[in-house]
């Protein structure tokens, strides 16, 4: 049986700072994850991959990753996409220091 | 110290140029990222989680003052303030922005610096013994050796596309401070019959498969190091698999064609080679050795060193686990801890490198030396001047006393940084170093090493830890795998892993559970957590460790 489809954001990094960045809606690139385009079927997502990864003048290495939707935005379901959206843990550096 | 000649300048800043204009292609849309990213791997630049990340080489872990203050000044400038040092001499910028990397290069190659071949499927940075041309037990300075390697594997025309990337390691001394034997060559400077030679280790290395490099040549004249190394990384090159990136490392290639049959073809390519060097290694070799001359040792009384140790416990705890035996009469060898409890293992402010490179200046021949233990080393200071070193030291926080002590650890960067890592290593670190702290144990415990490594690579050395933590991913959750028993010295060995891992939350009781029952166990104060396991065995550590098991049984 198929496993059932996962949410996902498309994210990368920028090309001149290396930030974690995440695709939106608009076709345009975010530092904050709130704003990220959640694609619901792995067709959308694919289809939203090919097109964030051809924008290599701004990003580096654009994957899909799993999210769960909530009512404040996509939620990371794995502490690796938890640690990009918000720096290291030894230092108050990244996107913690940011926001 | 090796002092740059106009060839080596000019080298340098031609390299430069030529990634400054490579990255200006990057930027302008010339080069896609697929043609950008070998040359920025080749000039030891990676692309991690939150950041770009440049891994400047530090040969052999020698540094001059000026050269350190450089590496403060860039951490200041075009960083967060900070450079964390690494298991291989290295040092590694967290943040820094692509567009600046060619101005971080330049001002590297300033002071002699570069970050060539600190990625990429090549020779990597030769580290040495961190005691080197001090300490009391060594045959020969082992750096002029690890010098020659370096000019001769740089930019090595053969050798740029390995089949995985090859690591060397040198030791003048019989005590192993290298880890030669978890090296893709590791060298050992020996003396037979009054002769001078090289022992060559071939084919040890950590990772997913921890190897113990084996003997390839006993003794081998100095003057055939050369050829024969090249011999060695020539045939590895041949025979070595490029199908499977995890079997492409020599520790493989010497596995499954057997050491008697790499060792032929290496004899074989040797002989071919030996001819053609001609002896303008041995050449550069001399003229090397030169710019490694002792520094000018004083003769002074040691007094003042005598007093604060009577009269400053603070003073003689320090003296007595961070000092080691200098070979000249009257001197120290000074390690700095870089593991101040609750730290980052490694981890330097711009200003304690300036303050390091300071002192070095004032008090140890302007020398300062990074160990593969994440520590800084100042190799050559006189006894008397220890008191005041240390005074200056307490003021920026760099006077911990806990060389080889449970809360000198070695970690990785792990998943707070790595894109390569499954689970963090830093934090487990410190939290392990907060606890033993807190308890107050850290001295009963006496020596005792722990790495931990976030991932199956290695980079914390976690498999020749005493006791060695691997950080994985669980079905999407932090594990820690404990190993015990490893031993990163002369009697090289690879721990033996207790059981299941640990979670995120339990991987510091489990430590504790490990360290207890050594305590309660071991036969004396004198013997050892490394003796104790030895005589015990693994059994009791996992009984204390899965009671439930134990109970079972």
């Amino acid at each position: 049986m198929a496993r059932a489809f996962t949410p996902k954001v498309v994210t990368g990094n920028a090309l001149l700072e290396g930030d974690v960045v995440y695709y939106t809606a608009q076709g345009t690139w975010t530092r904050n994850l709130a704003e990220a385009q959640v694609l619901s079927d792995q067709a959308a997502a694919d289809l939203r991959l090919t097109e964030a990864a051809s924008d290599q003048s701004l990003i580096v290495g654009a994957y899909l990753a799993d999210m769960a939707p909530s009512d404040t935005g996509p939620e990371p379901t794995h502490f690796r996409e938890e640690f990009r959206r918000t720096g290291p843990s030894n230092y108050f550096h990244g996107k913690q220091a940011e926001a | 110290m090796y002092s740059y000649n106009e060839f080596d300048t000019a080298f340098l800043a031609e390299r430069n140029a030529q990634f400054r204009s490579q990255v200006e292609r990057r930027i302008d849309g010339s080069l896609t990222e697929d043609e950008f990213r070998p040359l920025r791997l080749m000039n030891g630049l990676y692309l991690q989680l939150h950041a770009y990340m440049l891994r400047v080489a530090i040969p052999y872990g020698t540094l001059r003052s000026d050269q350190m203050r450089m590496l403060a000044t860039i951490a200041e400038k075009w960083d967060k303030g900070y450079g964390h040092f690494t298991t291989r001499q290295n040092i590694q910028y967290n943040w820094p922005k692509l567009p600046d990397v060619p101005d971080i290069l330049d001002a590297l190659g300033s002071v002699q610096l570069h970050a060539i071949q600190t990625s990429g499927n090549t020779i990597r940075n030769v580290t040495a013994d961190h005691f080197a041309g001090a300490a009391a037990d060594e045959v020969a300075d082992p750096r002029p050796i690890a010098e020659l390697l370096r000019q001769w594997s740089t930019d090595h025309p053969e050798f740029q596309f390995l089949p995985r990337k090859f690591k060397f390691a040198v030791t003048g001394a019989d005590a192993d401070r290298a880890v030669i034997r978890a090296h893709d060559i590791g060298i050992q400077l020996v003396e037979k019959d009054g002769q001078r030679g090289v022992r060559v280790f071939v084919g040890g290395g950590l990772g997913r498969t921890p190897v113990i490099g084996k003997v390839i040549r006993d003794f081998l004249p100095e003057e055939d190091l050369l050829p024969y190394s090249e011999a060695i990384v020539a045939t590895y090159n041949v025979l070595g698999r490029r199908d499977n990136k995890y079997k492409a490392r020599i520790k493989i290639t010497v596995n499954e064609n057997g050491l008697e049959t790499f060792k032929e073809l290496t004899e074989k390519r040797f002989a071919e080679l030996k001819p053609l060097f001609g002896g303008v290694d041995q050449k550069m070799l001399a003229e090397i050795r030169t710019m490694f001359a002792p520094p000018a040792f004083r003769n002074a009384p040691t007094h003042a060193y005598d007093a604060a140790r009577e009269a400053d416990p603070v003073f003689r705890a320090w003296a007595d686990t961070n000092l080691a035996e200098h070979r000249q009469e009257g001197y120290a060898i000074v390690s700095i801890s870089l593991k101040k409890h609750g730290e980052t293992p490694g981890d330097a402010t711009a200003d304690q490198m300036r303050a390091m490179a300071d002192l070095a200046e004032t008090y140890a021949h302007d020398e300062l030396r990074i160990s593969h233990e994440q520590n800084v080393i100042l190799p050559h200071v006189h006894k008397s001047d220890l008191p005041a070193l240390h005074a200056a030291l307490k003021d920026q926080g760099l006077a911990t006393a806990n060389i080889g002590l449970v809360s000198d650890i070695i970690a990785c960067p792990g998943m707070d940084y790595c894109a390569l890592a499954t689970a963090r290593s830093i934090p487990v670190a410190q939290e392990i170093a907060n606890r033993f702290d807190e308890l107050k144990l850290e001295h009963e415990i006496g020596p005792l090493k722990i790495k931990i490594s976030g991932c199956i690579n290695a980079c914390g050395h976690h498999h020749v830890g005493h006791i060695g933590i691997l950080g994985l991913d669980r079905a999407g959750v932090e594990n820690y795998q404990i190993t015990l028993g490893g031993d990163g010295t002369e009697d090289a060995a690879i721990g033996q892993r207790t059981g299941p891992g640990f979670a995120y939350d339990e991987i510091t009781g489990a430590i504790e559970t490990i360290i207890k029952t050594y305590l309660a166990l071991r036969d004396s104060e004198d013997e050892t957590y490394l003796a104790a396991y030895k005589r015990l065995g693994v059994a009791p550590f996992k009984a204390a460790l899965y009671p439930e098991k134990a109970n079972a049984a």
